[in-house]
């Protein structure tokens, strides 16, 4: 097994039984692996499985087959190294925005005074721009800061592992582009491990190291691993004008649009767990993108 | 607190409507120069006519026919029941005549808003007065009944909400226990009385374990239900915090659980409340319900009236304080 990855996924597969049909493999033999502090994002259409494995990897949901590894050991549960945003924010209705916060964070230090629970926590709502709501309720909050705090709780937590399962899916493009530089901003500073779920081609293209391509379910898996050339820091406005920008946005595009359907249910071009796409593809511009990201089989 | 345009509306149509209650009620009642006045029964009267077994509806119909109570005792004497005197051709076939009561209290059949206020007054000035077992004040009462409930729904409250919760949790207990639940529900609680009276063998024990009896189910499902549908996300962020079972069931569970199980609390607090007043009336001592029935025994139309008004506005009082806890657990999701 190899060691140097701080996340390795090998040979996952997730089944549902079905009455009276055969089972649903959602994905099958999916293998990755990410380096500590690489920020990986996940596109593929809805059903392939991406919020399975996300939660495979959060240790909440258990896979049919093959093993996820954390640091060397197996994810045998849900734990306080893999901090989870979820896809709806999942506030706690009843705590104010920084109870919120503060709930995760005396979880996490048990042996903190609260004080230092409550300064800890202030300051990840700092960070998300949210220091004046902290005694509000999330009802009272709008759908991006809601979002926001969970972000700000998911961050505080530090642990090694942040997961996020589609976190700005519900939010308007503006509210999106502003959150989204200010995740990049957090990220900047705390240098944490990310594997975020997204729909959206421009926000991977911003945020991520790597991005992976999962093809359609069912029998989904990893198919591509596109790296991002485009140097940090990035600004939104900015890398538009790169000139690798449109040649990784249209070889995505040109991926989701038809060529996951095509590799869908085939093993050709297969990710195995001996060569995973971590030392993979570097993103050499004006060359055409299909033969770009690599395929290991 | 500013009352709005709206509550001060609504409020003044509320006065409206109480008005033309209290002045149709006054209209039926208020005594006219050709009603025939009743003669009233002391309390000695009531225990002779008791121990001949006449019903209270026949005292009130022979009263009400003008008789007094000379005349009523000989009617109970002779062992008859209303239909078959009704057969025999009505009282004027016995020989009975309408007496002129010139020294017995003119009054209307049914009082009028005036009398019942004056002795709702009475009462209410001076509740907690004790002058033997069938004269006790209404504060009194009350509180025995208060006692009763509390009891009661207090005892159900400690049962039903804990097993509530493991029903909740566990698939298995839900499934295991369902099906008692089912059957003991629909039972009417006042049909346990006899049974509680027997095995207990004692009267305010029984009445509690009715109330106890009829104030845990809607509790018990309430608490399941709360806690079987707390929402995946907020257990999923409990079980990533590798929160203990405890701090699960306390900081994420009871919290998300907390108003449905008020619901149940206030869905109980008014059934018991409404059972008690039966049971009383069937165990007999102390209480409302046993006053109610008191007051009709003696044919205090009036007093009777002034203790179903305050059935009434304790029973709102009391889901009143449920509703304010219930206040202070609610959440916006």
């Amino acid at each position: 097994m190899k060691t140097d990855k701080f996340v390795l996924v090998e040979n996952l597969s997730k089944c549902f039984p079905q009455p009276k049909k055969q089972e649903l493999v959602v994905f099958d033999k999916v293998s990755f692996g990410i380096q500590k502090g690489e920020f990986i994002c996940c596109i593929g259409h809805s059903g392939c499985g991406k919020s399975t494995i996300m939660n495979v990897l959060a240790g909440l949901e258990k896979p049919t087959s093959g093993a996820a590894i954390l640091d060397g050991r197996e994810i045998a549960g849900p734990g306080l190294e893999k901090a989870v945003v979820f896809q709806n924010h999942s506030l706690l209705p009843w705590k104010t925005v920084l109870k919120n916060v503060m709930f995760a964070v005396g979880a996490r230090h048990p042996d903190w005074s609260r004080g230092q629970i409550r300064e800890h926590s202030q300051k990840y709502l700092d960070l998300v721009g949210l220091a004046h709501a902290s005694d509000q309720k999330p009802h009272q909050l709008s759908g991006g800061m809601k979002q926001r705090v969970g972000i700000a709780r998911a961050f505080a937590l530090e642990s090694p592992l942040l997961l996020m399962d589609e976190p700005f899916g519900a939010l308007d493009a503006l509210t999106r582009g502003t959150i989204q530089e200010e995740l990049l901003k957090i990220w900047g500073q705390t240098k944490q491990t990310v594997f975020m779920i997204t729909h959206d081609v421009d926000e991977a293209i911003l945020l991520s190291d790597r991005i992976f391509l999962m093809t359609n379910g069912p029998r989904a898996r990893v198919a591509e691993a596109v790296e991002v050339s485009i140097p940090r820091p990035r600004k939104r406005a900015e890398i538009v004008h790169h000139p690798d920008y449109y040649t990784i946005r249209n070889h995505l595009v040109d991926f989701l649009v038809s060529r996951s359907k095509e590799l869908s249910g085939s093993r050709a071009g297969e990710v195995t767990g001996e060569d995973l796409p971590s030392d993979t593809p570097v993103f050499p511009p004006n060359v055409d993108p299909v033969k770009l990201a690599r395929k290991v089989s | 607190m500013k009352p709005s345009l709206e509550t001060l509306r609504s409020a003044l149509l509320a006065s409206l409507f109480f008005g033309i209650f209290i002045f149709i009620w006054y209209a039926l009642t208020v005594p006219r120069s050709g009603d025939r006045a009743i003669f009233e029964l002391s309390e000695e009267e009531v225990a002779q006519l008791d121990e001949l077994g006449m019903a209270m509806e026949d005292r009130l119909y022979y009263l009400e026919s003008g008789l007094d109570f000379e005349q009523l005792w000989q009617l109970a004497e002779m062992q008859f029941t209303r239909e078959e005197i009704e057969m025999a051709g009505g009282i004027e076939a016995f020989g009975f005549q309408r007496q002129e009561n010139g020294e017995a209290e003119v009054r209307s059949h049914f009082p009028t808003p005036g009398q019942v206020f004056s002795v709702g007054w009475e009462m209410i000035r001076d509740p907690f007065y004790d002058n033997g077992p069938n004269d006790k004040g209404i504060g009194l009462q009350l509180a025995y009944s208060l006692r009763r409930v509390a009891l009661g729904f207090g005892l159900a409250v400690l049962v039903a909400i804990p097993l509530g919760f493991i029903m909740g949790m566990s698939r298995l207990f839900s499934e295991a226990l369902m099906p008692f639940v089912q059957i003991l529900k629909p039972i009417s609680p006042l049909a346990w009385m006899p049974l509680a009276l027997y095995t207990i063998k004692d009267a305010e024990q029984s009445s509690i374990f009715v109330i106890f009896i009829c104030s845990v189910w809607p509790l018990l499902i309430n608490t399941m239900f709360g806690v079987a549908t707390v929402r995946k996300d907020w257990l999923a962020i409990g079980r990533t915090l590798e929160l203990g079972r405890f701090q699960m069931a306390g900081q994420i569970i009871l919290p998300a659980a907390a108003p449905t199980v008020f619901t149940g609390m206030k869905i109980s607090i008014g059934i018991s409340w409404l059972v008690i007043v039966a049971a009383e009336m069937l165990i007999g001592g102390t209480g409302m319900g046993y006053f109610v029935w008191n007051e009709w025994n003696g044919l205090n139309i009036d007093s009777m009236i002034v203790a179903i008004f305050v059935i009434g506005v304790v029973g709102y009082v009391l889901d009143w304080i449920i509703g304010f806890g219930q206040k202070a657990v609610r959440y916006v999701d």
